[in-house]
């Protein structure tokens, strides 16, 4: 599904990915985990498409097309999702609006209609449902004033919304509690079929528990530096990543 | 200077008129340019108004000459030459299309944008209306409604003749001719407008924009508005229209006058989009409107605008909270973009007991325009607990831009409680990425945004009318990052 080719990229000239390669398949679940400025965001941040970094050299190939051409909605409407590690806040729009505002421009995008108002609606509760989200929720100013755990909540109600091929998860585990760590796992899996992929980003073996990858990545100074099955997680727990330099 | 007596200056008038073809039917119906006593004469006679009225104008007009353009606000354009200036043309008849086929498809494609039904479409373009009759009927059945309830709402110069005492007893009262160097003008010269009387204890049924807008397509360049509302009654006045009004009129100098009785309730809301100039600056309507209400005890008046249009915007509805209790409030929305200059916000004057005044101010700068707000909070000397809220937020949307705020505040009585909060913003790139890996679109991303942004404002406006200025914010903003 998602195949990275020797990716480079960098900002202000300064290079931050340094040849990364990845490949993702339909059905499987891959974790990246790595110190503190290693590139995880970065990473992330280019397959979406985010134009302050410039791509030096290599591609990001989806389906066989390279994404690279594309703008980020356009690589959105393709069902690639990044749930962000720092969500955004925008006053004043509500989380239901700016969730059918993207739905509904995913589905034209798609050659869909717009969905009624009765529809979003319902889908709108299943899926706070789902998430355990609180109706009142919805009608608050997207992410403006929200506690950590609830930003990252909504970021994986949005993610149940739309129904991504892709869902890359930023460290969408720090920031919650046991409970709603559970809770969010428990949406992921639910949303997990053959068809989708879910890329996630930790620090922390302890989301692994909950949602199991089929491959772990160890990012080290903008390159994968090793690459293992989940038990490869349970090592670094243990040892760190010095030994791996 | 002019030693001519008034005989003289009608005998004058009168070979004029032949001259210049006053009551003749060709089709510009256009005065001479330039301004004198005997133009502001011939207006007044034009329209057949009484001589209390005819004084009245000429009063304005002297005043006005002895009058400066003011240039306190916070725009700059080269001044109108006010002796270069047509004073008054009746509405040119704009040919009869057959068809949208033959409407500017830009304009259209406006129309679509904004959601404007065909047939409105069709009327605002001037295209021969098939449902003629309907539009009528409809018109005819608000008239009836309104007639029921003793309401008056017809255009000024009707009711200059149909309702004399009422006009002679509030025209000029909150807005004295002399009050600015624009309202002395429009005082001499206003072309027409609207005038409305809610009787005592009548809540006016409907908006009363429905009625206007299926009546009169475009408005005049020197409007006059008088709206009184009696004793315990209640209406919600609806002004303008989001559709672009294109216009060869440079200067518009409006005045709205609002007078609401002990008890009484004028909502007053505006959608203005005056034909802002092109990109370069170019061209564009140059308004300057003076827009003031009155409260009497227990009163409230509430103005709500929503402005994207105009080259140069010079506006501050105004609250006189005279009665005690009484209330003002303030909401707007300003955007400019490309070369627009917008000076507008607010006076609330205190002078009641337990009066209080509410101000939202939104500014949207884009482009290399000029955004500032304006606001004065007077607490006079007898206005016991007065209180006051403000909130002027600015939005910038690119480095070339500006907002300005200028909060004036005099208070003269200690027990008054006035609040003021300002926060100025930028759109951000990671507001915007975090749309656009949604699959919004940077232009969608920015109409949420905005829309957001102004959305304390927007919820006062009447349902039909804030989903229109909704779209109208997204438009005006279109192209103004990239
Ligand atoms: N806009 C930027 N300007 C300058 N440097 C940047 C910018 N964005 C990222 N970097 C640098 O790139 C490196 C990688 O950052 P990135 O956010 O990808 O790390 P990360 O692996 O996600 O770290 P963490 O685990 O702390 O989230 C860091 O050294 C960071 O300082
Ligand atoms: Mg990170």
């Amino acid at each position: 599904m998602l195949q990275v080719k020797n990716l480079h990229a960098s900002i202000n000239n300064k290079e931050i990915l340094r040849g990364i390669n990845l490949e993702i398949k339909a059905g499987e679940v891959h974790a990246i985990m790595g110190p503190n400025g290693s590139g995880k965001s970065t990473l992330s941040a280019v397959i979406a498409g985010n134009e302050t970094y410039e791509v030096t050299e290599g591609d990001v190939i989806l389906d066989n097309k390279s994404l690279l051409e594309f703008a980020p909605e356009e690589r959105a409407h393709k069902g690639i999702f990044l749930s962000f590690q720092y969500p955004i806040e925008i006053p004043g729009v509500t989380v239901t609006n700016f969730i059918k505002t993207a739905v509904n421009e995913t589905r034209k995008a798609n050659g869909l209609e717009e969905l009624s108002a009765k529809d979003m609606l319902k889908l709108i509760r299943a899926k706070a449902d789902l998430l355990e989200l609180d109706r009142k929720f919805l009608s608050r100013s997207l992410n403006e004033g929200f506690s950590g755990g609830e930003k990252k909540r909504n970021e994986i109600f949005q993610m149940a919304m739309l129904e991504p091929k892709l869902a890359i998860l930023d460290e969408t585990d720090s920031g919650l509690d046991i409970d709603a760590m559970k809770v969010v796992a428990n949406g992921v899996n639910k949303l997990k079929n053959k068809d989708n992929a879910v890329l996630l980003i930790t620090h922390y073996q302890r989301l692994l528990d909950y949602i199991t990858p089929d491959f772990v990545h160890v990012l080290y100074n903008g390159k994968i530096v090793k690459s293992g099955g989940k038990e490869l997680a349970l090592e670094l727990e243990k040892k760190g990543y010095d030994w791996l330099k | 200077m002019n030693k001519f007596t008034e005989d003289d200056l009608k005998k004058d008038l009168e070979n004029k008129e032949y001259e210049y073809g006053f009551y003749t039917d060709i089709e510009a119906d256009k005065f001479p340019v330039g301004l004198n006593e005997e133009v502001v004469i011939a207006i007044s006679k034009k329209k057949k108004e009484p001589e209390w009225m005819t004084e009245w104008r000429l009063d304005a007009f002297r005043i006005w000459k002895e009058m400066e353009e003011p240039d306190w606000a916070n725009v700059t354009y080269k001044k109108p030459s006010f002796q270069d200036i047509s004073y008054y043309s009746a509405p040119i008849q704009k040919p009869k299309l057959d068809s949208l086929d033959q409407v500017d498809p830009e304009l259209l494609k406006t129309f679509d944008k904004l959601g404007i039904s065909i047939d409105e479409q069709k009327r605002l373009s001037n295209v021969a209306i098939d449902i003629v009759v309907d539009s009528v009927s409809v018109a005819t059945t608000f008239k009836k409604t309104l007639n029921e309830k003793g309401i008056i709402f017809m255009p000024i110069s009707e009711a200059i003749q149909e309702h004399p005492e009422l006009v002679k007893k509030y025209l000029g009262t909150i807005v004295p001719k002399g009050d600015n160097f624009y309202a002395a003008l429009n005082s001499a010269v206003f072309s027409d407008g609207s005038f409305c009387y809610i009787p005592k204890g009548v809540t006016c049924p409907m908006e009363l924009s429905t009625y206007f807008r299926i009546n009169e397509g475009g408005t005049g360049q020197f409007e006059r508005t008088l709206l009184v509302a009696d004793k315990g009654s209640y209406v919600s006045y609806l002004e303008g229209c989001t559709a672009p009004q294109r216009d060869e009129n440079q200067l518009h100098a409006a005045v709205v006058e609002l007078i609401a009785l002990d008890d009484a309730e004028i909502k007053y809301s505006t959608v203005q989009n005056w034909y802002p100039g092109n990109a370069e600056g170019k061209g564009g309507v140059f308004n300057f409107v003076t827009k003031r209400g009155l409260c009497e005890k227990n009163a409230k008046i509430s103005w709500t605008q929503v402005e994207t249009g105009s080259a140069i915007t010079w506006k501050y509805p105004s609250c006189i909270l005279k009665g005690d209790n009484s209330v003002g409030e303030f909401y707007s929305i300003a955007v400019t973009n490309n070369y627009q200059q917008a000076d507008t916000g607010t006076k609330m004057i205190h002078l009641g007991n337990n009066t209080k005044s509410t101000i939202i101010s939104k500014g949207i700068s884009a482009g290399k325009s000029q955004n500032s707000y304006r606001g004065l909070v007077q607490v006079g000397k007898r206005a016991k607990n007065a209180r006051n809220f403000s909130q002027c937020d600015s939005l910038l949307m690119g480095d070339l831009c500006g907002a300005h705020t200028f909060p004036y505040i005099e208070c003269k009585n200690k027990t008054a409680q006035i609040e003021h909060e300002a926060t100025t913003s930028k759109i951000g790139e990671d507001q915007l990425f975090y749309c656009n890996q949604r699959g919004i679109n940077t232009e969608k991303a920015i109409a949420l945004i905005v829309n957001g942004f102004g959305k304390d404002v927007l919820n006062k406006l009447p349902m039909e009318f804030a989903v229109e200025a909704q779209k109208l914010l997204e438009i005006s903003l279109e192209g103004s990052v990239g």
